[in-house]
């Protein structure tokens, strides 16, 4: 098909899109309907897990009280309305499975990676439009069955397994180790290895479009930085999701087949030995370490899975309503693959506590702290951007400004609990709870919020409204940070992760007023995002028509039509000419310039080979 | 190579969009990379494998006869498979369409044939009394170690489960290459090599079951 591309470069060739109801927006190839879909799923899943994550507050600020609802629907789990301490610990298994997998990974690659990365690069669609729908449909499959794991995780007294997201076997291979552990544990790998799949399909798909479908011109350095992020973003999915998905076959093998890949002997479950009751003999020789190295090989690259994106998006917004270049463009591109090349050797920092070599805790706590260079890098060169800008103040550039400030908050706790002597005691506490939250959880969502108050116009044609998304930023953002830097402080008293209350803990009893301070701060910023989901809906009918390029932005997607036609650029292939960010060029017209702008007097990359414009000179 | 050979066959153009910078269309480039993914798979398959083995005392229970040589003939097996799949990609890199067909449906017999010497070794070993979760009787007595540790029951997870997971890929390539042969007068060459890197690193998987599965459990007399 690219051949094709190639050949007809130049000339109007245009694909029309299909007709039928259920090709244009159900069984769709088209990317851009791909990508809608992904964030609507994202959408519908982050309900879910903000749902959980309330109720888990609701249980640990105002212990004892009746919820009559909770026992309506949960008698096994809510009897008289309070909730079991293992319908607690389900709540948070499955509030960090579906946020990390199906919102932080869905979105930000999935959904707006989808929609924009071909038509920034100026390719008419995905390399694999096939690979592209099966991959969506794969993920959807995945969410519906982590969903039915709320369901079938036995007789209403948990919604799902509650061994955490991590899945930490041997509590995760024993299927009698407590309630939710049956079923719902089987149906929550099940989930994952099918997620492992979808996100496969996605990422090679992602590679060959970038590498093979970039227009004439469109060199690598030329390439907007949301490209770059999400193309090692899926460079990272392509080499991490596999060894999960090893993993969790074995896992399951462990439960139905009898093995004891993960569990070690000796292990008494209820009295009796594990394996004893089943129609097995006795498990004996596994290692529960080995799954927490399988699990955090992937689980490291995954956060950064979830948080390259949103940089790619803030540095892409950044410089765009700073009107200036993005600082230090290359420093940027190699930091996005420092970061994700780094991403691969720190897996250790998780599992300092697991009784790991002093020496081998030393060598993961340096590759950790490294991490801080690239990062470093990138926070500084926004801030670069940043500096002496008139800078027009939207709703996307609150946004992204807030990633910034969420990046730093969050990431500068980061270099606290990457050294294991500091790590030791603040293991899981609610310390870590607050790093990773400000910094995977909520400054990518934050990147996905500029995202959308930004490309909306071009995914829609219209302007979402910029009074509520003002109202809807500030909100959030004080929320967030109201709702994390407290938790820091109780777990440096030493709250401990995990716990469903602290009624037992005398010396937690001061900190309870900061506990109930958390959880109205957590409630009001939920209750803060139906201005977004209301904002979404009534800009798609109402808001204000955009044009094609509403922020005077200069990347490829604003040279077509909003929303976009099915071939993207309506048959013509376009030719770059120049970077991404060429804002207050002095001496030209505007102060922006279009990639597609020639130079005049010069040559096109494509005609002039080895120019050495991208400083490849040979 | 000098710089200037190599300017010649990467020139900082091939990087400037509008082409495809490896010479290879969309299909094999999203081929090499589902195979380094794959790669992966298999990797955490062997590390655990190897995690597991160090840390238990390991049964070596393969016979240089009957079990290395009925297991070489299988790896034989899978060797001429990928040469006659050579043999199939030259000839259709000459557009010669029978010939290709031919040699494919022989890489599918060896490939065939190595699935069933494969299930008759499982099955053979399942009768001897090896399961996922247990070791024959009779292997338990005789690797104990000298201060009583039993050997780990892990010998057969850890062989069930890789030799199973690179069984299935036999299986699947077998068919994919089925698909290949039936359509082979419609496809362009690109897409029978393509097959050929599937089947090739699927083979080449093998070339490290082989020896940490087979080879590094040979039973060492006096042991």
């Amino acid at each position: 098909m690219s051949g094709e591309t190639h050949e007809t470069h130049g000339a109007v060739h245009r694909h029309e899109p299909p007709t039928s109801f259920i090709r244009k927006y159900i069984f769709s190839l088209d990317h851009k309907v791909i990508g809608i879909q992904y964030i609507i799923l994202a959408l519908v899943a982050v309900l879910v897990g903000m749902t959980m994550s309330v109720l888990m507050r609701m249980n640990l600020s105002w212990p004892g009280t009746n919820w009559p609802i909770l026992g309506t629907l949960f008698p096994g789990g809510a009897p008289d309305g309070m909730m079991t301490p293992e319908f607690y610990l389900s709540l948070v298994t499955m509030h960090g499975t579906i946020m990390v997998f199906f919102v932080l990974t869905t979105a930000p690659q999935g959904g707006f990676g989808n929609y924009f990365l071909p038509i920034q690069i100026g390719a008419e669609d995905m390399a694999f439009p096939v690979l592209n729908m099966l991959s969506f449909w794969v993920t959807f499959v995945g969410f519906v069955v982590i969903l039915a794991a709320i369901f079938f995780s036995g007789a209403e007294s948990t919604v799902g397994p509650i061994g955490g997201w991590t899945g930490y076997a041997p509590l995760s291979a024993l299927p009698n180790s407590g309630p939710g552990q049956g079923m719902g544990m089987n149906l929550w790998i099940i989930s994952i290895a099918i997620f492992c799949v979808g996100s496969l399909l996605g990422a090679l798909n992602f590679i060959t479009t970038l590498l093979n479908m970039r227009a004439p011109g469109m060199s690598l350095m030329r390439m907007p930085l949301t490209c770059w992020a999400w193309f090692t973003t899926a460079v990272l999915a392509l080499l991490s999701f596999p060894v999960l998905l090893g993993g969790g076959v074995l896992l399951l093998l462990d439960r139905t087949a009898g093995t004891s890949f993960f569990i070690p002997g000796g292990l008494y479950i209820g009295g009796e030995l594990s394996g004893a009751s089943a129609n097995f003999p006795i498990h004996t020789g596994g290692s529960p370490i080995l799954w927490q190295h399988l699990f955090w090989f992937f689980g490291h690259p995954e956060v950064y899975i979830a948080i390259l994106p949103g940089m790619g998006a803030t540095s892409h917004i950044l410089s765009t309503f700073a009107r200036k270049p993005v600082f230090g463009y290359r420093a940027m591109v190699f930091a996005i693959f420092a970061i994700g090349l780094l991403g691969f050797f720190v897996w250790g920092h998780h599992m300092f506590i697991s009784g790991m070599s002093p020496y081998s805790a030393m060598t993961f706590s340096i590759l950790t702290l490294s991490i801080g260079v690239p990062s470093a890098v990138k926070t500084f060169n926004w801030l670069g951007t940043l500096w002496g800008a008139r800078i027009r103040f939207t709703t996307p550039m609150l946004f992204a400004i807030g990633f910034v400030s969420l990046f730093v908050a969050g990431g500068i706790t980061g270099l606290v609990l990457g050294q294991s002597s500091l790590d030791l005691p603040m293991h899981d506490t609610y310390f870590v709870t607050a790093h990773f939250h400000l910094v995977m959880g909520v400054a990518s969502i934050f990147g996905m919020f500029a995202a959308t108050y930004f490309w909306f116009p071009k995914m829609f044609g219209r302007m979402m409204s910029e009074r509520l998304g003002r109202i809807h930023f500030w909100i959030t953002f004080v929320g967030v940070y109201c709702i994390f830097v407290p938790m820091h402080t109780m777990g440096i008293v030493g709250m401990p992760r995990r716990f469903a209350q602290f009624t037992e803990y005398e010396f937690l009893a001061t900190l309870h007023p900061l506990v109930v301070f958390v959880s109205i701060a957590a409630i009001a910023t939920v209750f803060a995002q139906i201005l977004f989901y209301f904002n979404l809906v009534w800009s798609i009918f109402k808001g204000e028509k955009s044009g094609a390029n509403p922020w005077e932005a200069t990347t490829l997607e604003w040279i077509t039509p909003s929303p976009p036609p099915h071939d993207n650029f309506a048959g013509v292939i376009p030719t770059v000419y120049r970077g991404p960010y060429e804002f207050a060029v002095p001496g030209a017209p505007n102060d922006f310039i279009m990639q597609t702008e020639p130079e005049p007097g010069t040559v096109p990359a494509t005609e002039g080979a080895g120019n050495g414009h991208n400083g490849h000179r040979h | 190579m000098s710089t200037e050979a190599r300017a010649v066959h990467f020139p900082a153009a091939d990087w400037d969009g509008g082409v495809h910078p490896y010479r290879v269309g969309h299909r094999k480039l999203g081929m090499w990379l589902f195979i380094v993914s794959d790669s992966l798979t298999f990797s955490a398959l062997l590390i655990g494998y190897s995690y597991l083995r160090a840390s238990n005392v390991w049964p070596t229970p393969f016979h240089f006869n009957p079990s290395i040589l009925f297991s070489s003939l299988m790896t034989f097996c899978l060797l001429s498979s990928s040469l006659t799949m050579v043999f199939g990609v030259s000839a259709s890199s000459r557009g010669d369409w029978k010939a290709t067909r031919k040699w494919i449906l022989i890489t599918i017999f060896f490939g065939i044939a190595f699935l069933v010497l494969h299930l008759y070794e499982w099955n053979h070993l399942i009768h001897q009394g090896l399961t996922p979760f247990a070791l024959p009787a009779e292997w338990v007595t005789q690797y104990t170690a000298a201060d009583g540790t039993l050997p780990s029951p892990l010998f057969g997870a850890t062989f069930f489960a890789i030799t199973g997971l690179h069984m299935f890929h036999v299986f699947t390539g077998a068919i994919y290459l089925t698909v290949v042969a039936a359509r082979v007068k419609k496809l362009k060459h690109e897409d029978v090599e393509i097959s050929g890197l599937y089947w090739h690193f699927v083979d080449l998987v093998w070339m490290f079951v082989f020896p940490l599965i087979y080879i590094m459990s040979v039973h060492i007399d006096g042991h």
